[in-house]
């Protein structure tokens, strides 16, 4: 009996074992041919400009909001531990580092999951489930190239633009409640964070960081609704991969940049 | 009313039958991974210009055979050809120029739900033609027409009626003028009066574009109607074929349970279980 239990567990932890393997080879081989597709998606420029709307466009009103709300946010808190130290002057500095550098890029990609990942995936696999895919396939045209690739190249593209104006409302916020409502000076405001802020160490970087989110929610977006089982529980499952697997990778990612791209840091 | 292997025996000693489109030779499939045998020795031919009915119940594997046909699935053994040509998975190249050659009409049309009904059958055109933007009007209006619906055009796939997804679906299929188009279920969850006009439309599209239909259903009153050949699917295998007539006719067990509709028979009415004096004994 005992050991009935024992090659019982076995086999289930070589299934599983065997399973992930699988799933992370067909995944690394599905990114790859989406890659290879990329061209298609760029000849095809309407129907990925159609897709920025969608992930991009329709994602605004959330990211605008959300930054703009951060932003004030950051700015109270940070005014109240500046001001312990007498140097409540580098408000604009504080703020636009943070969003700059982590936040806008981090949240921003976060919302970009939730909002746009999740209809990408959602989308992907109903039309897999009402053999819309399967359609395509049997017309002799190729899903990657039709409905995965501009997907993908969409997301890619939306999500800097997404994170420079989760930054950039952000600031705004930041300055509306610093100087407009705490009453710092403007010029201290916008003069410090000019001094300090770097173009290529703060800006660009921020905004590397936004192409890999991009890359990797885009990414696990397209293979989620791909690999969706065609039912309504298996798209549900999918939706909710979806976001799970982006946020884990996205902070993941931002760690392991972090550690590249800021090494004066202290690690 | 015949036996099962005559065609199959036919398609082996000469795998180019010229009278067929399309010749299964043969072919045994199951989905990886599972063990079960969807098509088992399966050997079929069909007709240029005829249309043939696969008829079973649901899971006989009558829908893999179609994917089969398309190139969808590799087969276990044995082969397929479309027009001579061996449909082989290994080529893509080769398997998309011939499935530009045939059409198919999925279950409940497959519609692209973000496409209008002109689009729809508009897209397969865009796809393989650099035809200017008129002749795609006026060619899909040809093709909506036949199926009368040009005055739907600009409807979505979300306004339209099970009947009329399914005619628009119709539409898209025969966009390209095919060689083949294979119908997957084409009756199923139709009001009377739909069913009668997709019925009416499978076999006037086919006579009058001298195509090839397959179609795929266990709606034996309507395919009794409209088709040339049958061939009765059970369990992966073919169980019976013959003309409508020979079918009206037959006493074969399968065939006379299809068309009467009778619960218990071949296709038995319980799924296989321990006797039933083994399961109820245990509460004595």
């Amino acid at each position: 009996m005992r050991s009935e239990v024992v090659t019982w567990a076995l086999r289930r932890i070589g299934e599983r074992t065997l399973n992930s393997v699988e799933r992370m080879g067909f995944a690394a081989r599905f990114s790859l041919a989406v890659l290879a597709h990329s061209p298609a998606a760029l000849r095809r420029l309407q129907l990925t400009l159609r897709e920025i709307y969608f992930a991009g466009v329709l994602s605004l009103v959330i990211i605008l909001v959300s930054g703009l709300f951060v932003g004030m946010v950051l700015a109270l808190q940070g005014y109240d531990a500046l001001t312990r130290y007498g140097a409540n002057e580098s408000l604009g500095i504080l703020v636009a580092l943070s969003l700059v550098r982590e936040l806008g890029p981090v949240v921003a990609g976060l919302l970009f999951a939730s909002r746009a990942g999740s209809a990408i995936t959602a989308e992907i696999g109903l039309m897999k489930t009402t053999e819309q895919l399967s359609a395509m396939e049997m017309m002799a045209v190729d899903p990657l190239a039709r409905v995965v690739a501009p997907r993908f190249f969409g997301g890619v593209v939306s999500m800097p633009l997404l994170a420079a104006l989760f930054s950039t409302l952000g600031i705004f916020g930041a300055y509306l409640v610093g100087v407009r409502l705490i009453g710092i000076d403007a010029g201290a405001f916008w003069g410090n964070m000019q001094a300090a802020v770097d173009f290529r160490y703060d800006i660009v970087n921020g905004i590397v960081k936004s192409v890999v989110f991009g890359i990797a929610v885009s990414l696990i977006a397209v293979f989620e609704g791909y690999n969706a089982r065609p039912t309504a529980e298996g798209v549900s499952s999918a939706t909710t991969r979806t976001v799970v697997a982006s946020s884990l990778s996205i902070l993941a990612l931002d760690f392991v940049l972090t550690v590249f791209m800021f090494r004066g840091i202290g690690v | 009313m015949s036996t099962p292997s005559p065609p199959g025996a036919a398609a082996q000693d000469d795998a180019r039958n010229p009278e067929a489109l399309v010749e299964v030779d043969h072919v045994v499939f199951g989905y990886e991974g599972s063990p079960r045998i969807i098509l088992d020795d399966v050997s079929m031919d069909f007709g240029r210009g005829k249309v043939t009915a696969i008829l079973g119940g649901s899971g006989s594997g009558k829908t893999t055979l179609l994917r089969l046909i398309g190139g969808v699935h590799a087969l276990g053994s044995g082969s397929i050809r479309f027009d001579g040509e061996l449909v082989d998975r290994s080529d893509p190249e080769r398997l998309f120029a011939l499935r530009r050659r045939l059409g198919m009409l999925f279950q409940f049309g497959a519609l692209f739900t973000d496409l209008s009904v002109f689009e729809n059958v508009a897209f397969p055109i865009r796809e393989h033609t650099e035809l200017p933007e008129d002749l795609v009007h006026d060619l899909v209006l040809m093709k909506l027409n036949a199926v009368g619906l040009r005055g739907a055009r600009s409807l979505a796939p979300s306004e339209l009626s099970g009947g009329m997804a399914r005619r628009v679906a119709l539409a898209r299929a025969i966009a390209l003028d095919p060689m083949l188009v294979m119908y997957d279920e084409p009756f199923a969850g139709l009001d009377p009066i739909s069913l009668g006009v997709v019925g009416q439309l499978i076999r006037k599209l086919n006579d009058a574009l001298g195509i090839t239909s397959v179609v795929v259903t266990h709606d034996i009153y309507e395919s009794l109607k409209i088709v040339d050949y049958i061939y009765f699917v059970a369990e992966g295998r073919i169980v019976a074929q013959g003309t409508p007539e020979d079918v009206r006719a037959s006493t074969d067990p399968f065939v006379r349970q299809f068309v009467d509709g009778e619960p218990d028979g071949p296709v038995p009415f319980h799924y296989p279980a321990k006797a039933l004096s083994r399961e109820f004994a245990r509460a004595i």
